[in-house]
């Protein structure tokens, strides 16, 4: 950066202390900024989360978070979690468990399409899809969040466990539209079969992981 | 997102989610350095090489800003150590190996504030790639880049021969060229998408 | 400092540089990636003209501050870090004000860090002039930017979604063009308001010279 031909030679010391400096109050600034918005980060993500998980769990008046793991189940402690599944427990007015909602994700025509999913453990059913975030093509891909028959697979899809309760009886797909045979398959939107498969495929995924987790430790959750 | 195969984030990275034609990173190296074949694959692989240093010095900040719980200094830490490394990188490079610097050195200085680069180690960060992951994802990430420059650099040097009004020269031919690449890219769409 | 051969802008001129003469948008041809990658809303433009503003302006004034203690050396170091400062308070800013503008510009919030405008108003202004002067051209160019923004966010939103600030424009029996709010939509419409900019400006230098002009290269 010494372009010049006369150089005036600037001690280490003054660039140290200058640095020193800039890198102190910088510090400061964003401390303070991080400290000042702190409380409306979080309550605004709380509420972006409680929006989601309400609308896709008709009836849900408050929820709770958790983290599934291999030992149990526990309450989440803010940070995330390493390894556990993390789902959120929805619970009515008067606290009795409305539903079990999560995430799951699987890239779909543009990058990954990130979807919110309720799961009613009663009729071992999802029950309902929203769209956390996504790519897609709008006008095509983005179908999956306001086509009706589509949405209609989320009524009752069949998420049954397996007989040693270690994975889903019969793995949720999407399949060709017009092709549904079974309870735990998806009815593709036509023209947007590959953005309807990343919602089977992250469905499958997340629930594959969490429900045989949450199965035997529902009682943990059943009430508030 | 653990269950992403490595093939699919490098496909996915050069293809159907080209940093500059679909995510729109990098368009200053791109617009400005791809008037020349000769100095656009140089530039590409300079950029590939930074964005690999990137993806090391994040995936190792990351860890430890996540660690000790400063999250909020991820951010100036990237930008400040990428830079540094990248810095460091040029005096080794001169240093013992006068060849490459001569090949790829000049490039150097302009990458480090180039957005693919950041981008690169912001997306890997996002996303919550493993080591390896984040790894495949920077070579994917200049692959593609370096493919589009070419690409570029290509239709540049054939245009220069062809008989262009007045008014439609410079910055906004190229952008209407770009434009018409992207359009392209964008057949790659779905390629990453597994079954 | 003054350049020889230069004279000293007013305010007002000195503001109105970054909104038409040097707009960094149309222009200079800087900054381009968050232009085009967020620009599919009008909405979405605003915003991201309004967070690099802030950027632009607290950082070159902070800049032009302490502009005579830093050593040349350390110079462009300290720039970075105040800019990713700024860029770091601007992140929180916006989450705290509204979650859905966050997750929709995404990680091209954090990217303003590397955008040229702003390091190169550091280095080639705010290091040679007085806060007041400083403030003033980064209020400039922040303006040009987000008018810039404004104008590609607009038409793509109007053509690609049929909307302008989500309110429908056309009735239902609009048929978006798609393309418009996709990757290659951007690159068009941008080439579109060049080619704009460039006609007006040649046909307004061949009316008063009657000469052929060069149209002019992007360096």
């Amino acid at each position: 950066m010494t372009g010049t031909a006369v150089v005036t030679v600037t001690s280490s010391r003054a660039m140290v202390a200058t640095l020193g400096l800039v890198a102190t109050l910088c510090g400061v600034l964003i401390v303070s900024a991080y400290q000042g918005t702190l409380g409306a980060v979080s309550a605004n993500k709380r509420i972006a989360l409680e929006r989601a998980v309400f609308k896709v769990i008709p009836g849900a008046a408050s929820m709770k978070e958790f983290v599934a793991t291999g030992a149990g189940i526990e309450p989440a402690a803010g940070q995330s979690s390493g390894d556990g599944v993390k789902f959120y427990a929805a619970y009515g007015p008067t606290g009795e468990l409305k539903g079990i909602a999560a995430e799951g994700g699987a890239t779909g025509y543009a990058d990954v399409v990130r979807i919110l999913y309720a799961y009613d453990p009663g009729r071992q059913a999802i029950t309902g899809l929203g769209v956390v975030g996504m790519r897609e093509t709008p006008g095509i891909g983005d179908k999956i969040i306001t086509d009706q028959a589509f949405l209609a697979n989320f009524q009752a899809l069949d998420v049954r466990l397996d007989a040693d309760g270690k994975a889903l009886a019969n793995p949720v797909r999407a399949v060709k539209n017009g092709s549904k045979r079974n309870p735990w398959e998806i009815d593709a939107i036509s023209g947007a079969t590959v953005t309807s498969k990343a919602v089977g495929k992250g469905i499958n995924d997340s629930a594959q992981r969490l429900l045989p987790l949450l199965a035997p430790n529902l009682d943990k959750v059943r009430s508030k | 997102m653990h269950d992403i195969s490595a093939g699919q984030i490098f496909v996915s990275a050069v293809l159907a989610n080209n940093f500059v034609l679909a995510m729109f990173l990098g368009l200053c190296p791109f617009l400005g350095v791809s008037g020349r074949l000769n100095t656009a694959a140089p530039m590409g692989a300079a950029t590939t090489f930074v964005m690999l240093v990137a993806s090391l010095c994040a995936y190792g900040l990351n860890w430890l800003v996540v660690h000790f719980d400063l999250e909020f200094l991820r951010l100036i830490s990237y930008i400040v150590v990428i830079a540094s490394a990248v810095q460091l990188v040029e005096m080794v490079m001169k240093k013992y190996s006068p060849a490459l610097f001569r090949a790829l050195g000049i490039y150097l200085p302009l990458i480090t504030t180039n957005c693919a680069v950041l981008g690169v180690a912001l997306f890997q960060t996002a996303r919550e790639y493993s080591f390896i992951q984040s790894l495949t994802f920077a070579a994917g990430a200049g692959a593609g880049f370096t493919l589009a420059l070419v690409l570029m650099a290509g239709l540049r040097e054939r245009l220069n021969l062809a008989r262009v009004p007045n008014v439609v020269q410079g910055t906004a031919l190229s952008l209407m060229l770009a434009g018409l690449l992207s359009l392209a890219f964008m057949g790659f769409a779905g390629l990453g998408a597994g079954e | 400092m003054e350049l020889p051969g230069q004279t000293q802008l007013s305010h007002m001129e000195e503001f109105m540089e970054g909104i038409w003469k040097q707009n960094p948008v149309f222009v200079m041809v800087l900054g381009m990636c968050p232009v085009l990658a967020v620009s599919v809303s009008a909405v979405n433009s605003l915003s991201m003209g309004i967070a690099t503003t802030f950027v632009l302006v607290c950082s070159t004034l902070l800049v032009s501050l302490i502009r005579k203690l830093v050593p040349k050396e350390v110079r462009i170091a300290t720039y970075i870090v105040i800019i990713a400062t700024f860029v770091t308070v601007v992140d929180y800013l916006i989450q705290a004000i509204s979650l859905a503008v966050y997750e929709a510009l995404g990680a091209f919030i954090q990217l303003i860090v590397v955008n040229c405008i702003i390091l190169g108003r550091a280095e080639a202004h705010a290091s040679k002039n007085p806060p007041l002067r400083t403030v003033v051209n980064a209020l400039g160019m922040g303006l040009g930017f987000t008018l810039g923004l404004f104008a590609l966010g607009s038409v793509r939103e109007i053509l690609g979604a049929g909307k302008l600030f989500g309110l429908s424009l056309f009735g239902p029996d609009f048929q978006p063009w798609v393309v418009m709010v996709l990757p290659p939509g951007g690159f068009f419409v941008l080439g579109a308001w060049l080619l704009l900019f460039n006609w007006l400006k040649n046909s307004k230098v061949e009316g008063a010279l009657v000469k052929p002009l060069e149209g002019h290269h992007h360096a």
